[in-house]
C-alpha cells in the first residue's frame, strides 16, 4: 500500500511532505509503547501512535519504520518534525483514533507487523 | 556490499540520565558506522535495537553511563555501563512484562518490561551484571554470519 493511499484511507494530512508519495508500506504496527514497537516491528512498516515525543521518531529510525501516523489530530513538536525531516521519515496526522485508523488500514489490506 | 573491516574499530558515547532529547543518538551513531562498514541490514537493525533499549534504560534509570562498541570482522560487541540504582533481581527483570518504571516513564512510551528481553533477543551473547546502589553493566555480542 502506498503512503498516498494510506493518507486517503485515514483522511490524514502530511506534517512533513514525503519525497515519494508512492512509497510502498508493507505492514503496520499500532502502539504507544516504544519497546513493543521495537519488539514487533517489521522493515518498511508504518507506525500508528498517539505519542508525539522526539524519541518516537528515533524509535522509528532504529526499527526501520519508514513513516509515522499520529492519531486524533496529534502533532509532534518542532524538534521531532525536524528530526523526521533529516531521517526522511514522512509524518502524517489523522483525526481517527488508533483503533479506527488500524481497522481501516487492515480492512484495506495492510497487514500487521508479524511477531517473529 | 562487502564487509570493510580490518582489525577492531572502537567507539564510545557518554550517556546522560534524564536527557530524553539526545536519547538514541549513540545508537544512531553506531548504526551509521555499521552502515559505512557494509554490515548487513538485519544485523544493523538487531544491533541498533539492542543498543537503543540499553541506552534508554540508562536515560530512564541512571544518573549517567557509557556506551562502548567494538566492531571486528567477526561481529559487534557492545558494552553499556551505568551509574544507576542497580537491579536487585535480574531473573525477575529479564521476564517479559516486568517493570519497575514509574508512571511518568510509561506515559513517555517506555517501561513496558520489554527492554532487557529485547536486548537479549537481538544478541547472540547477552550478559548482565548489576550491583544495587552502584550500577549495571550489560554486554551484548552480535556475530556476523
Amino acid at each position: 500500500m502506498t503512503l498516498k493511499e494510506i493518507a486517503d484511507i485515514l483522511g490524514a494530512t502530511f506534517i512533513t511532505e514525503p519525497d515519494n508519495p508512492d512509497l510502498h508500506i508493507r505492514s503496520a504496527c499500532s502502539s504507544d509503547m516504544m519497546s513493543a514497537v521495537l519488539y514487533y516491528h517489521s522493515p518498511d512498516s508504518l507506525l500508528i501512535t498517539g505519542l508525539t515525543q522526539l524519541h518516537v521518531v528515533r524509535t522509528a529510525e532504529i526499527a526501520g519504520i519508514i513513516s509515522i501516523v499520529f492519531v486524533m489530530n496529534k502533532r509532534p513538536d518542532e524538534r521531532a518534525i525536524e528530526l523526521a525531516g533529516q531521517k526522511k521519515i514522512p509524518l502524517l496526522t489523522t483525526p481517527c483514533c488508533m483503533y479506527t485508523a488500524s481497522g481501516r488500514l487492515f480492512r484495506a489490506g495492510l497487514p500487521g507487523c508479524s511477531h517473529k | 556490499m562487502a564487509l570493510n573491516i580490518e582489525g577492531t574499530i572502537e567507539g564510545s558515547s557518554q550517556l546522560i540520565g534524564g536527557d530524553f532529547t539526545t536519547a538514541g543518538e549513540a545508537s544512531t551513531l553506531l548504526k551509521v558506522k555499521l552502515t559505512e562498514l557494509g554490515v548487513a541490514e538485519d544485523i544493523i537493525r538487531r544491533a541498533a535495537i539492542a543498543t537503543f533499549e540499553a541506552e534508554m534504560n540508562v536515560v530512564i534509570y541512571a544518573a549517567a553511563g557509557w556506551l562502548h562498541y567494538y566492531i571486528s570482522p567477526q561481529g559487534i560487541r557492545i558494552r553499556i555501563e551505568d551509574m544507576g540504582p542497580g537491579i536487585a533481581d535480574i531473573g525477575l527483570a529479564m521476564q517479559e512484562g516486568y517493570s519497575t518504571a514509574p508512571d511518568w516513564v510509561r506515559e513517555m512510551g517506555w517501561g513496558a518490561g520489554m527492554g532487557l528481553p529485547n536486548m537479549k533477543r537481538n544478541s547472540d551473547v547477552f550478559t548482565i551484571d548489576s550491583v544495587v546502589g552502584e550500577g549495571t553493566t550489560v554486554e551484548m555480542v552480535i556475530n556476523f554470519p
